[in-house]
């Protein structure tokens, strides 16, 4: 008889990280102010290993948020059935505490394109999208939360705010959200809009983790700013005045450093994670 | 202006068709450079994992050779699955039709053994055999013992110095010389480790993970080499933790 309850009920308010192997050993001796460990589902579809091993043992001592990146649940196409049930897969024997997808695209015509690809905020796509969400629901058979991009650009066919088409989708398929705070930054930035508007608009209390992570500098063909989600440097000051101004409307959450490429060695990690623990102490409970 | 995911996506790959009209800036403007922030992270992304998965190859072409090669490759073959730990496949046969490539005969059997480096470090974990379970056979029902391996054990055959070119290049390994040499890959715990095999070693090997009871493969590897040792053969089988069962033929 499978244990349906998982190991860890909640995410605790306190910092993540999202688990990288070369912090195996400093995660399992001393996480310090690491409370749960966030992994992307589709490095786990392996049949054993190294990797599985690790989970096996850290899913024992940490809370773990399994992050799908492989799903397209905007995609034009019908989800993929066998990506579909390596999720359930994952998600039956991990028993993790939450699961969490992107609002964009990354499978078209059988070809995965290995990054989130931008949606229009329409009709059909609301349509579209909370289909798929109550398809992998029913699937993995719990809520989801479903994630916020970082945005480049703009289609002109949109019709909806984002915080509004979130909030429908939320609403439609009983989802819960996962704000990614840098992606809002990121976002407002190149399209020049007000990132605490978008907060302020956001539904905060379907809110169960909060992202963050750092960006790269470019400019677009008239000579102005444009982030990019990149995941591999610090969270920039900006961002964490952001999220200061989150929490105080949100109150505490679960808060996730994202860094995935330059991975840097523990203690830097671990300063990020310090830092949004400062940021969760000055919180209003 | 609707821009479906068939045009995104032939724009994506494909950097001299035009970029969706529909995607804008903040102003309506044309996305222009905004839209080849994807063209760009789908390539370097996809690169990127290429080169994780085949590191040997990355080095034996230098950086700004593998990168452009990557480049054909990718957007000739994108993944078919959103499992990157798969992602590459097709690459030594790529590798091996690749033109400008010819003069580089190895290079597809390098990536065919980093391929199954691959897949064996993403087996599944089946434990092996006690290292003195055949000494509960009588010696005289030794022959007719049947092995099975784990999930982990992948073989290779080539005319080319493999191993000697993964080791030179991953593992400090001397300088190769010109021979043909087969593969045994074997995992003890989480690490693959391929071994250069003898061609007596290589038929035997062949035979016992067909099914081929331990007399016949036997004698399979002594037709294949006069030199070849049995004993060496099933030394390194069980120190890599490669046989998972023993059973008796009928």
């Amino acid at each position: 008889m499978l244990d349906e309850t998982p190991h860890f009920a909640n995410l605790p308010n306190r910092p993540g990280v999202g688990y990288k192997p070369q912090h195996y050993s400093a995660l399992t001796t001393d996480p310090g102010d690491v409370g749960w460990l966030e992994i992307h589902a589709e490095n786990y579809m392996s049949s054993g290993g190294r990797p599985l091993a690790q989970l096996r043992h850290l899913c024992e001592r940490f809370p773990i948020s399994v992050h799908g990146v492989g799903l397209s649940i905007g995609g034009e196409g019908p989800l993929d059935p066998e990506h579909l049930s390596r999720l359930k897969h994952l998600v039956g024997w991990l028993n993790p505490t939450v699961f969490s997808e992107h609002l964009a695209w990354s499978t078209h015509d059988g070809a995965f394109l290995n990054d989130l690809l931008p949606l229009p905020y329409t009709q059909a796509t609301l349509t579209r999208v909370s289909d798929h969400i109550d398809q992998l629901q029913n699937t993995i058979g719990r809520q989801m939360m479903l994630e916020n991009p970082s945005s480049y650009l703009a289609f002109s066919e949109s019709t909806w705010s984002e915080p509004d088409f979130l909030r429908e989708l939320a609403n439609r398929t009983g989802c819960g959200l996962l704000l990614d705070v840098n992606n809002v930054f990121v976002s407002a930035t190149n399209l020049h809009t007000d990132p605490k508007d978008y907060i302020d608009a956001y539904p905060l209390d379907k809110v169960g983790e909060i992202h963050l992570g750092g960006h790269d500098e470019d400019q677009d063909d008239h000579g102005r700013p444009l982030l990019i989600d990149s995941h591999g440097k610090a969270v920039v000051d900006p961002v964490w005045a952001l999220l200061d101004h989150t929490l105080a409307l949100s109150g505490p959450r679960p808060i996730l450093i994202e860094w995935d490429n330059d991975v840097p060695d523990w203690p830097v990690l671990h300063a990020e994670a310090a830092r949004a623990s400062q940021a969760l102490a000055e919180v209003p409970a | 202006m609707i821009v479906s995911q068939t045009e995104f996506r032939g724009a994506l790959l494909d950097g001299a068709r035009d970029r969706p009209l529909g995607l804008v800036d903040d102003k309506g403007r044309a996305a222009g450079r905004r839209f080849d922030v994807y063209r760009n992270n789908v390539a370097v992304s996809l690169t990127d994992a290429l080169a994780t998965g085949f590191p040997t190859i990355a080095k034996l072409l230098g950086e700004e050779n593998f990168k452009a090669i990557a480049g054909v490759f990718l957007r000739q073959s994108p993944p078919a699955s959103p499992l990157m730990m798969h992602y590459g496949a097709g690459f030594p046969e790529f590798l091996a039709d690749f033109a400008p490539l010819q003069h580089l005969g190895y290079l597809a059997d390098v990536a065919r053994l980093e391929l199954a480096l691959r897949r064996s470090y993403h087996a599944a974990d089946v434990p092996p055999i006690a290292p003195d379970a055949l000494a509960a056979f009588a010696p005289e029902q030794l022959g007719s013992v049947i092995m099975t391996f784990a999930p982990a054990v992948e073989t290779l055959q080539s005319p080319w110095p493999i191993h000697a070119i993964w080791a030179f290049n991953m593992a400090d390994g001397p300088k190769p010389d010109a021979i043909a040499q087969d593969v045994l890959i074997t995992r003890t715990e989480f690490d693959p480790k391929p071994h250069a095999l003898s061609a007596g070693s290589f038929a035997c090997l062949t035979a016992l993970m067909a099914g081929a009871p331990l007399g016949d493969a036997a004698a399979k590897g002594a037709e294949a080499a006069q030199d070849f040792d049995f004993g060496a053969l099933l030394a390194l089988l069980l120190a890599g933790n490669a046989v998972t069962s023993l059973t008796l033929t009928e």
